[in-house]
């Protein structure tokens, strides 16, 4: 939610601005408003000087920045570094790379209302501006690290999510704008959607960026726009393909018992909670029983067969 | 001055205006939704809201909402790009997205303004389809509240809480849930709505409307066994052409005498007549108040007009330790109905319960006002059915009339006749000066100099007078809007610093020509002033213009009532006010 005027007691919603805060804020008077990191920064600036302060970071960026590392990866935790660091030494180094060894994807910048980066992002020297540059922002110092286990699509519904729960509901982009993003991206995630969806995603998204009155509203549909900038060919896949690369999007999988592969031993069956499982009349070369099948009409996607088969006959596809 | 472009038009003006203004100024008619202002009678709702007024302003990087953004030096505008027009059509195309488009049932059919706005922009579908909000509908007397509709403008919210400082409603809850409601999502009926239904008049869709009478109007005509009267209020007479195309102000006293009887009530009269008894009543308990103060004996001043039932009901709810400075005359609907069923029934040869009143009233509260239990008889209300002018307008339609057509007729007798001091009762000031008209004359014994009292006419909010009482400096003030009113009950907690006779109290923009009930003006201030000249005329074009040389008043108090504010008249046309203050308890 943004910051609005409860202090006063009325509705936590932003006002107009001009006047900003710091000519009419609290009651009318002068407020300063900032992050508790802007005021941490202030002690240290005082005693060790703004030279020195300087001496740390990028030409426009000054100083230092903390992040919240986490996602996928091997370490994660707050960490401050000087700004102009690259992703590449923040994930490798700081991070000690992805997680069991498996590939980079993307990484989410600034919080929900943030962008998504990827492997041509690694190296640039990561300020304000550059970040902004890529289509994502500083933002909340958010840095969530995702591997190829990561549905792009998916992701930016999670972030949608979020600022739906967060709008104030005052402007009409954000307020209803953010709802019908969210409903596009859930019939994408779900298999119901089509090229023209696609299409709108990308209108909408802009509208909002364009329209909305305030900071949440505005960076708000970041997630979608980067995620379709740079992960085009997996909303298509969603789209087109019905496919969904990452396994994330349930309806999109399928669970497939490899006939060849299935000795017939039927623990998948035993432990299938909504009986889609059923036995054929075919019997594989080598195997004394018939195979088994799943009926995807039923299967609910929990899992639990491809668990049970000691074979590893069944795959998800 | 600020130099500008609008549309590569080079324009000037003056600094601090908006973008919107600047253009509307200049012939470009930016569309908006959620602003509203009534020019010169301060109100204003600004929220930047809807986001229907977005403009290109050159090197800055999001649109701007005209509505809320200065010119500055320099600025180049576009009110018309692609980029601007695909934001304004997707914006309204979302609004439409979440609305349940029933235009063809909806009280707000072609007076919709999200309805004209998706005309104009063209929409001929909407993209998006997704879950509808829905909430519980509610209603009041007066005020009919279908959430569904909403489109989140707020003005209903600045109306009630700025204007009237009733405080009723608010905006809850956050997000696609976000709507206006009561606190707590009450009743509104249990609210500290006063019903002045002004957040009707503002609304721009179906959201909130008032509620509808008609069809119960329609089966007390059409029942053989009842006699069926009615009464229309001042600010009617210049408000009701509007609806039949006729130029804001319009008087269409006459054609609407004719209309009524031709939708088939039986006797006309008008609600002028008894707002000329109103200023007897009320004026005399003035000039009573006035001399036990000069004679040193406690005594409440100022007196408070009471004609206004939205005043009412806010005193009752915001000050009952003030109770009883208000006069305790009924409104001009009250003293009509108790005359109508008390002194006109066996004149008319029936009885009680078999004559129907009817009023039509420029208003909403005063199908509240019409409810209340004291100006009712075992059960049996003074007034029965309270209509707006709205729903006359819509009740001539449906009976296959047209008001351009009417002849000119006159008002029935003997509830009829009035003078030019109750015309005025429709606009700000207009219940002082009559007031001052008839006691200036019985307290002096001497004829008015000048007739017209120019200090208490126009549309100041407060205005504030000092009238020579042939020696007497008598202090008066005149407000419309509650938070105005409130400012003055404050004064009067704090003991009357200024020293104040007598004040007159309208909640509505300028009084009743701009009541909840009148054609939607749409925030065009120009009609509500074009009302007010035209009541005005009115009273000077009349032979008789004080109250107490009405020979029909005159007659009643010689045949029935005897003297005002006499015993008979206490009982009929004098009222009593109740603590309402535990409606606020939910909200304190
Ligand atoms: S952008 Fe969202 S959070 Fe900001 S004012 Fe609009 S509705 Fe509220
Ligand atoms: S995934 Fe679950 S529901 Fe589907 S077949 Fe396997 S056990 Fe049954
Ligand atoms: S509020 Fe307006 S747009 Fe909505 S249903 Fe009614 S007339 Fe139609
Ligand atoms: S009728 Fe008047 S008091 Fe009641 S909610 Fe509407 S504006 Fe407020
Ligand atoms: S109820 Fe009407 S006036 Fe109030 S916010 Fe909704 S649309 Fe606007
Ligand atoms: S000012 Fe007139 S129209 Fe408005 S609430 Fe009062 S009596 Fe009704
Ligand atoms: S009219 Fe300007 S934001 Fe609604």
């Amino acid at each position: 939610m943004p910051p609005g005027r409860e202090l006063e007691g009325q509705r936590g919603e932003p006002t107009l601005k001009p006047p900003f805060p710091a000519v009419s804020g609290y009651m009318g008077k002068p407020s300063n408003v900032n992050n508790v990191e802007t005021f941490a920064n202030v002690p240290v600036i005082i005693t060790k000087g703004a030279a020195w302060f300087s001496s740390i970071g990028t030409e426009k960026s000054k100083g230092t920045k903390v992040f919240a590392l986490a996602g996928q990866i091997n370490n994660v935790g707050l960490i401050e570094v000087p700004m102009g660091i690259t992703l590449r030494e923040i994930i490798y180094e700081i991070g000690g790379g992805i997680k069991n060894g498996r590939q980079f994807k993307a990484v989410q910048t600034g919080g929900p209302s943030g962008g998504c980066l990827t492997a041509k992002h690694l190296d640039t020297a990561i300020d304000y501006d550059s970040l902004v540059a890529a289509g994502s922002m500083m933002g909340s110092g958010g840095m969530v690290v995702m591997d190829e286990t990561s549905c792009m699509p998916a992701i930016a519904k999670f972030y949608l999510e979020f600022t739906c729960e967060e709008s104030c509901g005052k402007c009409s982009p954000c307020r209803i704008g953010n709802k019908r993003l969210c409903e596009i991206l859930e019939k994408i995630t779900d298999g119901r959607g089509t090229m023209e969806d696609l299409q709108e995603l990308r209108n909408l998204a802009a509208v909002i960026k364009d329209t909305a009155l305030c900071g949440l509203g505005q960076t708000s549909p970041n997630p979608v726009l980067s995620t379709l900038d740079n992960f085009w060919d997996e909303y298509v896949e969603h789209v087109v393909d019905k496919k969904c690369r990452a396994g994330v999007c349930k309806k999109l999988m399928s669970y497939v018992i490899d006939r060849e592969k299935c000795i017939g031993c039927g623990k998948c069956a035993k432990g299938c909670p909504v009986e889609a499982i059923s036995r054929t009349d075919y019997t594989a070369p080598g195997h004394k029983l018939a195979s088994m099948v799943i009926d995807s009409t039923k299967c609910i996607k929990c899992g639990a067969c491809i668990n049970n088969c000691k074979f590893g006959a069944i795959s998800i596809q | 001055m600020i130099n500008l472009t609008i549309d590569n038009k080079p324009i000037q003006v003056p600094e601090g205006t908006t973008i919107l203004k600047a253009a509307r100024m200049n012939g470009i008619d930016i569309p908006t939704l959620c602003h509203f202002e009534l020019d010169g009678m301060n109100f204003e709702n600004k929220p930047g809201g809807c986001r229907v007024c977005v403009v290109e302003v050159k090197g800055r990087r999001n649109l701007a909402p005209a509505c809320a953004t200065d010119v500055m030096e320099g600025m180049e505008v576009l009110t018309h790009s692609a980029r601007v027009i695909n934001a304004r059509k997707t914006v309204v195309e979302l609004i439409l997205s979440d609305h349940p488009n029933d235009c063809l049932q909806c009280e707000k059919n072609g007076d919709c303004e999200l309805q004209s706005l998706t005309k104009r922009l063209g929409i001929k579908e909407i993209p998006f389809k997704g879950e509808t909000s829905t909430y519980r509908k509610d209603s009041t007397l007066s005020v009919y509240r279908d959430m569904d509709k909403c489109v989140m403008c707020r003005r209903c919210e600045t109306m009630c809480n700025k204007f009237m400082t009733a405080g009723a409603l608010s905006g809850v809850n956050r997000g696609f849930q976000a709507v206006v409601a009561p606190a707590f999502e009450q009743n509104l009926g249990d609210s500290s709505c006063v019903n002045c239904g002004q957040c009707v008049q503002v609304c721009p869709v179906g959201a909130l409307t008032l509620v509808d009478d008609i069809a119960k109007v329609m089966n007390a005509i059409a029942d053989p066994t009842k006699k069926v009267v009615v009464q229309t209020a001042p600010a009617v007479r210049v408000a009701l052409g509007e609806e039949f195309g006729m130029k804001p102000g319009e008087i269409v006293t006459g054609k609407m005498a004719a209309a009524l009887r031709r939708l088939g009530f039986d006797q006309v009269y008008d609600t002028d007549w008894s707002a000329d008894l109103t200023i007897m009543e009320e004026g005399t308990e003035l000039l009573g108040r006035l001399k036990k103060a000069l004679a040193g004996e406690p005594v409440k001043l100022p007196m408070f007009t009471s004609c206004c039932p939205a005043w009412v009901t806010f005193y009752e709810k915001n000050f009952p330790d003030l109770l009883e400075y208000p006069s305790t005359a009924k409104s001009p609907q009250g003293m009509f109905g108790a005359v109508a069923k008390n002194y006109l029934a066996p004149k008319l040869g029936v009885k009680r319960e078999d004559l129907v009143v009817v009023s039509i009233m420029p208003c909403l509260a005063k199908k509240s006002e019409r409810a209340r239990e004291e100006l009712a008889v075992n059960g049996d209300s003074d007034v029965n059915y309270t209509l707006s002018t709205r729903e006359l307008a819509h009740m001539i339609r449906q009976c296959n009339l047209d008001l351009n057509d009417m002849p000119e007729e006159d008002f029935d007798s003997p509830l009829g006749q009035s003078t030019g001091a109750a015309v005025i009762f429709g606009a700000t000031g207009g219940v002082m000066e009559a007031a001052l008209r008839t006691a200036y004359e019985v307290h002096t014994g001497k004829t008015l100099p000048k007739i017209d009292f120019m200090e208490t006419r126009g549309f100041d909010g407060v205005k504030e007078a000092t009238i020579d009482f042939d020696g007497f400096p008598l202090k008066i003030a005149v407000v419309y809007s509650l938070g105005n009113a409130r400012k003055m009950m404050e004064q009067v907690r704090q003991g009357n610093p200024n020293g104040y006779h007598f004040i007159e109290v309208m909640a509505c923009p300028g009084g009743c020509i701009g009541g909840a009930g009148q054609p939607y003006h749409h925030g065009n201030s120009d009609i509500i002033r074009k009302r007010m000249e035209a009541i005005y005329r009115e009273d000077a074009g009349k032979p008789i213009r004080k109250s107490h040389e009405n020979p029909e008043i005159l007659a009643i108090y010689k045949e029935y009532y005897g003297e005002p504010c006499g015993h008979l008249s206490h009982e009929q046309l004098h009222t009593h006010y109740f603590d309402k203050s535990d409606k606020l308890e939910a909200t304190k």
